[in-house]
């Protein structure tokens, strides 16, 4: 994934911006800073009050909580398909405020992966083109998204199927599928929405060991889930109850610094 | 944070268009089909209104050149007392005289009825009329012998007759065997030949025909003509036309009617389209109708397809790609039904034409305007749906 990333990813950046969050470091990929998210119907429901976390380059991370507790709204601001009533969500760097929707869809094209409990494959489509339509936004040529949709295969192993359609694979199969669909444009942050929930415990947890394969590749990913075991297994833990953040608690690895978790001072990106 | 770090915005290649846009057509084969055949049925209407009105008119314009456009009949009208007037017998020799009068034959009617024999009652006549007929009337009105042989100088003389097409039928002759025989007047007349229609006289068709000399000598003929066709140089019928009737009755050409058959047929060619507004609208209310399924099954599907749209906003889709993506879909549908329009209507023609013995005929504007209506009613009906596909807000449409 690192060694395969820097000349997929030049062209698609700017410049100034060629140093990708993917093959990790200490830059933020995501700031989330003293968001409050309030729905205007009567009366206002307040989902989300006062919510700041930064996550780094290579993170692997569970935002934990029961139902209500703000995930995913928190989810929702996070992917930038909705924005924040008050504070700032920053992606690499990019408020998502200043941003029109244009550019926030282009945006997620290049930044940022989903990967859904539901899997959303389309089931007339071979799985290598079910994962080659994760840059069918990003202006690539066809030819050149079934190459790369290869290689995301390969990295979650499924290489060997790619022509199958998604209903002859089994539940955790289809779960690889849409995690390589997330994988394929490089994001710099893979946003997976309770990505065990529809799989039994053993196939759940080869989902999860999946996960741990690629943080040790550096990839940076936010499992959300109100599964606690699920988030015991992660290095960082952020756990929410009624829109609040009550703990942010990260397992001292090696190689990984303590301290995560104090929301970066805005303005401090380039 | 700085502008620069904005990535390009991504944009879909027209493949990638046709191939989000065809997605609701591969998976739900039956639905599109079905909601595609409205407008097919509507193209189909239009197209075949279009090229069987174009083919029947190339038919009737080749049947008209056959026939030629330069017969003029002279016939008597009436007097200013209102009575029947008659041609002088020296009509037809008068009119020859005519420098670009190139042939000239007459008719004249005999004032007796044919039976198919002497038992029939005498009122039962089937509208048949006996005419003395010339010799070379046959090639004027461009018809021929279907059974037997035509009048020549011995049979005008003899108690033989020829038989208009429509007058056998009623008689209940269907062909010519010796001693074949009719009855005209007390007197028994040989059937020794029977026509061709004779679309430029029909009244010929209904006509039982005998020699001149032989309706003077057995029935009782006064002579005079009633029906003279003359043939004239075509790039001088008209001035033929403007002599006739002074030339056929120098003494009062008033009396005299001159037409000129081939023109009815002309009308008739001309007069095929009245009938095309009435079908035209039907083929038209028949699109209103696919469009309206269209729009209803593109409404239908954007509803259906929520979670669809919510994982193309989350893979980068802005909302110009979704309204991109299911206007097309539309189009397409549209498009699809359109060309099997096209090709049903063809056929339709085609298959009616051959059966009449016409040119196939398909004007382009059939072709072209069908598929060009079922492209603007594709985006009409799609218009509406996709706007509302792409004003969903990601979150709206986004799977929780």
């Amino acid at each position: 994934m690192t060694s395969a990333a820097a000349p997929l990813a030049a062209g698609r950046f700017s410049p100034d911006n060629q140093a990708h969050p993917t093959s990790g470091g200490t830059r933020p990929v995501l700031e989330v800073d003293h968001v409050t998210k309030v729905y205007p119907s009567q009366p206002p429901v307040t989902a989300l009050q006062d919510v700041s976390f930064t996550v780094t380059g290579g993170e692997l991370l569970a935002i934990v909580g029961p139902s209500g507790s703000g995930k995913s709204t928190l989810l929702h601001l996070m992917g930038t398909l909705d924005r924040p009533s008050a504070g700032h969500v920053r992606i690499t760097g990019v408020d998502v405020a200043s941003l029109s929707d244009r550019d926030l869809a282009a945006l997620r094209a290049t930044r940022i992966g989903f990967v859904f409990q539901q899997f959303f494959l389309a089931e007339h489509q071979t799985v290598v083109d079910n994962v080659a339509d994760g840059l069918l936004y990003a202006s690539v040529p066809l030819t050149q998204r079934r190459a790369r949709a290869l290689q995301a295969l390969e990295l979650v192993g499924l290489a060997e199927r790619p022509w199958a359609r998604p209903t002859q694979l089994s539940g955790g199969q289809r779960q690889r599928v849409a995690i390589a669909r997330a994988l394929v444009g490089q994001p710099a942050i893979v946003l997976a929405d309770e990505p065990t929930g529809n799989l039994d415990q053993t196939t759940g947890g080869s989902i999860l060991t999946l996960f741990d394969q690629l943080h040790h590749q550096k990839v940076t990913i936010a499992v959300i889930t109100h599964d606690q075991t699920i988030a015991a297994r992660m290095p960082r833990r952020i756990e929410m109850l009624d829109g609040r953040i009550v703990a942010d608690t990260t397992d001292p690895g090696p190689g990984e610094p303590d301290g995560h978790g104090q929301p970066a001072p805005p303005g401090q990106q380039p | 944070m700085t502008a620069a770090a904005i990535p390009l915005h991504g944009r879909l290649r027209p493949s990638d268009v046709g191939r989000v846009a065809s997605i609701g057509l591969r998976t739900r084969k039956l639905r599109a089909g079905l909601s595609a055949l409205g407008i097919a049925i509507g193209v189909a209407a239009i197209v075949a209104v279009l090229g069987l009105s174009s083919s029947s008119s190339a038919g009737l314009l080749a049947e008209i050149s056959r026939l030629g456009t330069n017969l003029l009949t002279v016939q008597p009208g009436t007097t200013v007392f209102g009575k029947n007037a008659e041609l002088p017998t020296g009509a037809p020799a008068m009119i020859a005289r005519i420098g670009p009068v190139t042939s000239i034959e007459d008719t004249g009617n005999v004032n007796v009825n044919a039976y198919r024999n002497p038992y029939i009652p005498t009122i039962q006549t089937n509208a048949l009329s006996v005419q003395a007929a010339s010799l070379g009337l046959l090639a004027d009105l461009r018809t021929s012998v279907a059974q037997g042989v035509y009048l020549n100088p011995a049979t005008a003389r003899e108690p033989a007759a020829v038989l208009g097409p429509a007058a056998a039928q009623r008689l209940g002759i269907e062909g010519v065997y010796q001693g074949e025989r009719i009855w005209l007047d007390k007197q028994w007349f040989y059937v020794i030949g029977i026509l061709n229609p004779a679309t430029l006289a029909p009244n010929i068709d209904s006509s039982i025909l005998v020699g001149f000399p032989a309706a003077q000598h057995y029935l009782g003929f006064d002579g005079h003509p009633t029906t003279i066709y003359v043939r004239a140089q075509t790039n001088q019928v008209n001035a033929v036309h403007g002599v006739l009737a002074a030339t056929a009755n120098p003494e009062n050409p008033n009396e005299v009617n001159v037409s000129q058959p081939s023109a009815a047929l002309v009308a008739r060619a001309d007069a095929q389209s009245a009938f095309n507004g009435l079908f035209l609208g039907l083929g038209a209310v028949a699109l209103l109708v696919g469009a309206v399924g269209v729009a209803n099954i593109m409404v239908i599907s954007v509803l259906e397809r929520r979670s669809e749209i919510g994982l193309r906003r989350a893979l980068g889709a802005t909302k110009g790609h979704i309204r991109i993506q299911f206007l097309s879909e539309a189009i397409l549908l549209a498009l699809a039904g359109g060309t099997v329009g096209v090709t049903l209507g063809i056929l339709s023609t085609a298959v009616y034409a051959t059966t009449k013995h016409w040119a196939i005929v398909i004007p382009t504007i059939a072709w072209t305007g069908g598929i060009a209506a079922a492209l603007i009613i594709g985006a009409i009906a799609g218009l509406l749906p996709a706007l509302r596909a792409a004003r969903m807000s990601p979150t709206e449409a986004f799977p929780v």
